[in-house]
């Protein structure tokens, strides 16, 4: 397992200006990423999550070296990103979802040839590649559109494309799904996630769509205030937070507000007292169902897994 | 800066190249309009100097017609040599969209200005041409009769695009300090107008303040080389040796403040 990204210390301060009278002017340092060690090896699928303006962004600049770093040290495929940027672009792909990578007035086919060129891509493997692309993404009815006419689902598809047409080792995506509708972030998800099973690029994602970070990521860092909060699998960090499996049942006869259930706390009452959420806390599902069965009269329940939005929010919510 | 090497390098830049030819033929709405309000001031600024030769006999050492070709030349050229447009890169570097630009494998100053040859060669067949048709057939032109002085004048023509296109690198890199480069382009567009020799040939300025401008700045390498070159006043050789030395000169200064702009690299939003 070899380390494709690596930091140790990393930080970035912004000095900002405040004004503070009509002349007067105060500096304040923001440090948006303070002290950030993270190893990525290869293949690693890995969600960099926080809340806005914990620093993902920050990170992804500091990581494609458009960004100096204030301290500490970042490499990326044996690289230093700032002063190797132009040989290191030759091996990472990024999409930065609020902004477009492709050639605005041409359309997108031709951002997708010339960037063959500007890579210097052998030509079978470039088109074996696009080939992938347009049947996965869907690509091939917007082909001939002039990019600034493109819908922004569309555009991402392109944007995710151009990003890997020329085979790179390492993948930043900064929030790629922002706005797209079902269809479009599935689409995205499906492709992802095929590319993490060939398991020969390293994917950085950010993302506040929990749903995407369910659905690919084994592991997730959380950032918050610039600093890791959490490094470890979805599992782990239910287990941190003792997340929380629930009960929904539905009843005949409403709720009796007296009844007691060791182990388990009753979350929600709703329906006029037909419906109840109970949370498991120190007791089994089954436990709570042979206990329920011989004091309400049960219509119909169902076992919810514990949320990753709830677990996320409490960490964001605990800070 | 570049870690490109250099083979492959032009072809990726041709390729550039074609594409911003490309990108600017899809706006042809722009491209008829523009070729027609030049056609439109030729007219004005060809009987406007004309009338003045009519008095004097000569203007600024120029004939009738040496005079009507500097004018409707110079009508075309001013679309091929870039004056007016702002610099893309700026508000590029304002949006934050630059981000595109710098993780691209190439330098960004060679794909800014491929891309400017791209778009030069587009207009020079567009919004060159037609002022200069319609010049030839309303008035008579000055034509050179040796065939070396339109070699020579296609060199100093693509001379004169890429010491423009690097200067407005220098002034769209300025926006890594500035952020608002209005103000920067104001009065390059106010300079590069008045000093060049576009809106009048720098021959009838006082002789001292003609050579202050030939040697102390860029400008007259834009338009007043080119054109007295093609209407053969002056020594073409020395015009252009001129030109060469100034691309040194704005290439060298546009490398150091693109290097000095990308080490103190902000991106603008997240
Ligand atoms: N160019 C800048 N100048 C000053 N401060 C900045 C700049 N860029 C980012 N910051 C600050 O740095 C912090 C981190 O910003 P960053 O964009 O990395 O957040 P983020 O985690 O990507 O947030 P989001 O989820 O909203 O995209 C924020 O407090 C932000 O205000
Ligand atoms: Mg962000």
């Amino acid at each position: 397992m070899t380390a494709v990204i690596k930091t140790s210390a990393l930080r970035k301060d912004f000095t900002v200006w405040h004004k503070t009278g009509r002349l007067r002017r105060q500096r304040r340092v923001v440090s948006a990423v303070d002290g950030v060690d993270l190893t990525v090896t290869e293949g690693e699928l890995l969600g960099y999550i926080g809340p806005n303006g914990a620093g993902k962004s920050t990170t992804l600049k500091m990581m494609t070296g458009i960004l100096s770093p204030s301290g500490g040290q970042v490499s990326v495929c044996g690289l230093t990103p700032v002063p190797q940027r132009t040989t290191l672009a030759l091996r990472i792909g990024v999409v930065f979802g609020q902004r477009s990578q492709l050639w605005w007035d041409l359309p997108l086919s031709e951002s997708f040839s010339l960037l063959r060129h500007v890579y210097r891509v052998p030509a079978a493997d470039h088109a074996a590649r696009l080939r992938r692309c347009r049947e996965l993404l869907d690509l091939d009815a917007f082909l001939a559109t002039p990019v600034r006419q493109l819908s922004l689902g569309q555009r991402m598809r392109g944007e995710l494309t151009a990003a890997l047409l020329h085979g790179p080792k390492v993948l930043f995506l900064d929030e790629p799904t922002i706005g797209l509708d079902v269809l479009s972030k599935q689409a995205v998800r499906g492709f992802l996630a095929e590319l993490d099973a060939r398991g020969d690029t390293t994917v950085v994602l950010t993302t506040h769509d929990l749903a995407d970070i369910e659905k690919l990521c084994r592991r997730l860092v959380v950032i918050d205030h610039g600093r890791v909060v959490h490094d470890g699998t979805v599992a782990q960090l239910h287990a941190a937070y003792r997340s929380r499996r629930r009960v929904v049942v539905d009843l005949d006869a409403p709720w009796p507000a007296d009844l007691v259930l060791p182990g388990a706390s009753v979350e929600r009452v709703e329906a006029d007292g037909l419906r109840v959420t109970i949370a498991l806390e120190d007791t089994t599902a089954g436990e709570l169902l042979g206990r329920l069965a011989g004091s309400v009269a049960l219509r119909d329940l169902s076992v919810r897994e514990p949320e990753i939005d709830d677990v996320i929010a409490r960490l964001y919510a605990g800070r | 800066m570049s870690d490109t090497s250099t083979s492959g390098l032009p072809r990726i830049l041709a390729v550039v190249a074609a594409a911003g030819f490309r990108r600017h033929s899809t706006y042809r709405q722009a491209t008829i309009a523009g070729a027609f309000t030049n056609t439109m001031f030729g007219f004005m600024r060809c009987y406007i100097m004309l009338s003045v030769v009519d008095v004097t006999g000569q203007a600024g050492g120029y004939d009738r017609a040496q005079l009507a070709t500097f004018v409707w030349v110079g009508q075309g050229l001013l679309a091929v040599v870039n004056f007016w447009t702002p610099p893309e890169l700026a508000e590029r570097v304002r949006s934050g969209d630059v981000v595109a630009d710098l993780l691209r494998p190439v330098d960004l100053m060679a794909m800014v200005l491929a891309t400017d040859l791209g778009r030069a060669g587009y207009a020079l067949i567009t919004r060159f041409v037609v002022p200069v048709v319609v010049g030839m057939l309303a008035f008579d032109l000055f034509l050179p009769a040796d065939p070396l002085t339109y070699a020579a004048f296609a060199v100093s023509v693509l001379l004169a695009v890429l010491i423009s296109a690097t200067c407005l690198h220098l002034v769209a890199l300025t926006a890594f300090w500035l952020m608002d480069v209005r103000g920067v382009t104001m009065v390059w567009a106010l300079l590069s107008g008045a000093a060049s020799g576009l809106y009048f040939p720098l021959t009838l300025l006082p002789d001292w303040l003609a050579t202050l401008l030939w040697v102390g700045t860029p400008f007259p390498s834009l338009m007043q080389a080119p054109l007295d070159v093609l209407v053969g006043r002056g020594s073409a050789a020395l015009m252009v040796a001129g030109q060469v030395a100034w691309l040194a000169v704005v290439v060298a200064l546009a490398r150091v403040v693109q290097r000095r702009a990308l080490n103190r690299l902000v991106i603008q939003g997240g």
